[in-house]
């Protein structure tokens, strides 16, 4: 082995050369090969892989259809008519990526809940969660300004109104507005930029992404019972075991994109942004894509414009601080009788806050977005911070083995995959 | 199935001593699961790749008309199609007897003049040189038309005669005819 080469484990003469120049090929093997995961996963946790599919389904079509979009207000509107109607199968690719947009975010809705569930974000996971948190941000950005590209009335008022609100920012902003915009409305700089940053933004999320999964494997995988794997009887090689399970919901995740592609393209958008752009008239009612729906409820909650401007991005923010405000040495709620029934109350305000974010914001509308958005804000700000002190938690499990396997681990033997090489551990 | 396929699968994964060429369930299951990766792959790729071939507009675009009254003998005009240059001219006789005159052994591209036309005074190619995609000069009467009276390429010095054929320079084949139909006396179709 000469000096400066890698020392690979590899056979094959070729693999061989190239890993011990560049040890790609030990990289994956370390990180999707034998990487120790744990052993009791359930179907929560396909949905980082999900993803991470998702996201390379966004860019190769977001790729194709940039080649036929024309970013001009004169033409932006007949080039998406044109590619559902000329291009061969353009139907099919902007289909795909606008129900795709909408998949994406209900797949990293769940990865999201799964991590609050089972206390993902806690010690020594902070910064993981955080640069998940970074990656939500970058999708709603991204997500945002591909719904102005088609340039119908939708994406028109809807650039216009999340533009306004930077307006809200005392002094300046209104000229951040005018800078936003290129001009002194919503107009064709406008449209130039929101598709270059489109274009660009998916490749930060994907580096972003990378940092989240190398920060992933530095500290390893949550499980659903939250305790640290304690050694090899606890975990299994990610290869074959978990890219069989995330292959699994690949499958499912697959059947309902087509479905959703086939049978009801258009059921998730809004019938309004069929119509050209026209900055004379807005829509008599103008609510954005579902998954914006809950922040928008908490924006239309607080009668006065800043105030709602910043609970609307507080109630993002607040998740950047959420491993400091669960006091509970605790992670999986399994384990936390008062904090799980908090959360699943939360979640179900966070479904109320979605409901009400597409009804007209009058009457009780605004009453129940307004317990809604009290609610959001007390369960990171008071429950859970109050909770860590006086929640008694379950006992927790001896190991992730014990409670998987119950009293076979002790005995070891059994047939279950990969107790044989578990067995030698179970003495240490 | 599992149960009765599993002894020899047990023999062949045994460390010591496998029969090293048996073939196994396994290596079956491998090669299923390639073959429909390798389908899947090109299902998935398919509409991809078929988007980048022109669109149905693009298709629509595919033909154009033009009226051949207006054009003189002697005279040519140049027409779009399909986002190239056509050239159309309207030979005069002289031209006519001399791209006819011209025995096909002295030509590079060997084609008769009254294969490459419909009717003998109407020549219609594809303005662009076969060299390299330049466009010959000779449509107007203050062009060069090079030594054979048809185009002549400025861009590296072919020259095309009075049927458009290569008669001198790099260029390999002679201009190209269009596929064309007259729709009436004095109008043709393009494409």
């Amino acid at each position: 082995m000469a000096i400066g080469l890698h020392d690979s484990s590899f056979k094959n003469p070729v693999v061989r050369w190239v890993d011990q120049r560049l040890p790609v090929f030990t990289m994956i093997q370390k990180e999707y090969g034998t990487f120790p995961t744990p052993r009791n996963f359930n179907y929560f946790w396909n949905f980082g892989a999900l993803a991470m599919i998702n996201l390379m389904i966004m860019i190769a079509t977001g790729v194709f259809l940039a080649m036929h979009y024309t970013a001009h207000v004169d033409h932006a509107f007949e080039s998406v008519e044109r590619i559902m109607r000329d291009v061969h199968f353009g139907w099919l690719i902007r289909y795909a990526h606008m129900n795709g947009a909408h998949l994406f975010f209900a797949v990293v809705f769940i990865h999201i809940w799964r991590g609050m569930y089972y206390g993902s974000y806690k010690a020594p996971r902070e910064l993981l969660w955080i640069l998940g948190v970074i990656i939500f941000l970058l999708m709603m950005a991204t997500a945002f300004m591909g719904y102005v590209l088609p340039w119908g009335q939708m994406s028109f008022w809807g650039a216009t109104v999340i533009t306004n609100l930077f307006s809200a920012i005392p002094l300046i902003g209104p000229e951040i507005v005018t800078y936003l915009w290129g001009g002194f409305s919503v107009d064709n700089p406008t449209l130039n930029r929101f598709f270059s940053l489109h274009f660009l933004l998916p490749f930060v999320i994907t580096g972003v992404v990378f940092l989240h999964v190398a920060a992933l494997h530095i500290t390893g995988s949550n499980n659903p019972l939250g305790i640290e794997p304690k050694g090899p009887q606890d975990t299994l090689p990610f290869h074959p075991y978990y890219t069989a399970k995330d292959s699994v919901g690949i499958v499912v995740y697959l059947a309902v994109f087509a479905f959703l592609i086939f049978f009801m393209p258009n059921y998730l958008g809004h019938a309004d942004n069929y119509i050209p752009a026209n900055p004379l008239v807005t829509p008599a009612h103008i609510v954005p894509e579902w998954y914006f729906l809950p922040f928008y409820a908490i924006l239309r909650a607080v009668p006065d414009k800043l105030g709602g401007v910043i609970l609307m991005f507080g109630a993002i923010a607040v998740l950047f601080v959420l491993p400091w405000l669960d006091t509970s040495k605790v992670r999986s709620m399994r384990f936390r009788p008062i904090a799980r029934i908090a959360f699943l109350l939360w979640t179900v305000n966070f479904m109320v806050l979605t409901w009400v974010g597409a009804k007209p914001a009058e009457g009780h509308y605004v009453l129940i977005a307004q317990i809604g958005t009290m609610i959001y804000f007390a369960y990171f700000l008071v429950v859970l911070p109050a909770l860590g002190r006086l929640e008694r938690p379950l006992p927790l499990p001896e190991s992730i083995a014990r409670a998987v396997l119950g009293p076979k681990a002790q005995l070891g033997g059994g047939p279950v995959p990969g107790a044989a090489t578990a067995q030698p551990m179970e003495k240490a | 199935m599992a149960q009765t396929s599993a002894p020899s699968g047990a023999t062949t994964h045994s460390p010591a001593g496998a029969p090293a060429e048996a073939v196994t369930k396994r290596d079956f299951l491998k090669l299923t699961t390639t073959a429909f990766a390798v389908v899947g792959v090109g299902a998935l790729a398919w509409p991809f790749i078929s988007s980048l071939a022109p669109g149905g507009d693009v298709l629509a675009l595919a033909s154009t008309d033009v009226d051949l009254a207006p054009i003189a003998e002697g005279s040519a005009v140049t027409v779009m199609w399909r986002g190239k240059p056509v050239f159309v001219r309207h030979r005069t006789a002289a031209e006519i007897e001399a791209a006819r005159a011209e025995p096909l052994s002295g030509l590079k591209d060997p084609a008769a003049d009254d294969s490459r036309v419909q009717q003998a005074p109407w020549l219609v190619v594809v303005g662009i040189c076969t060299h390299l995609g330049c466009v010959p000069l000779g449509q107007r009467p203050t062009d060069a038309r090079g030594d054979f009276g048809g185009w002549f390429c400025p861009c590296h010095g072919s020259h095309y005669d009075t049927s458009g054929r290569i008669r001198r320079g790099p260029a390999p084949t002679n201009l190209e005819v269009p596929s064309y139909t007259f729709t009436s006396d004095t109008a043709i179709r393009i494409g």
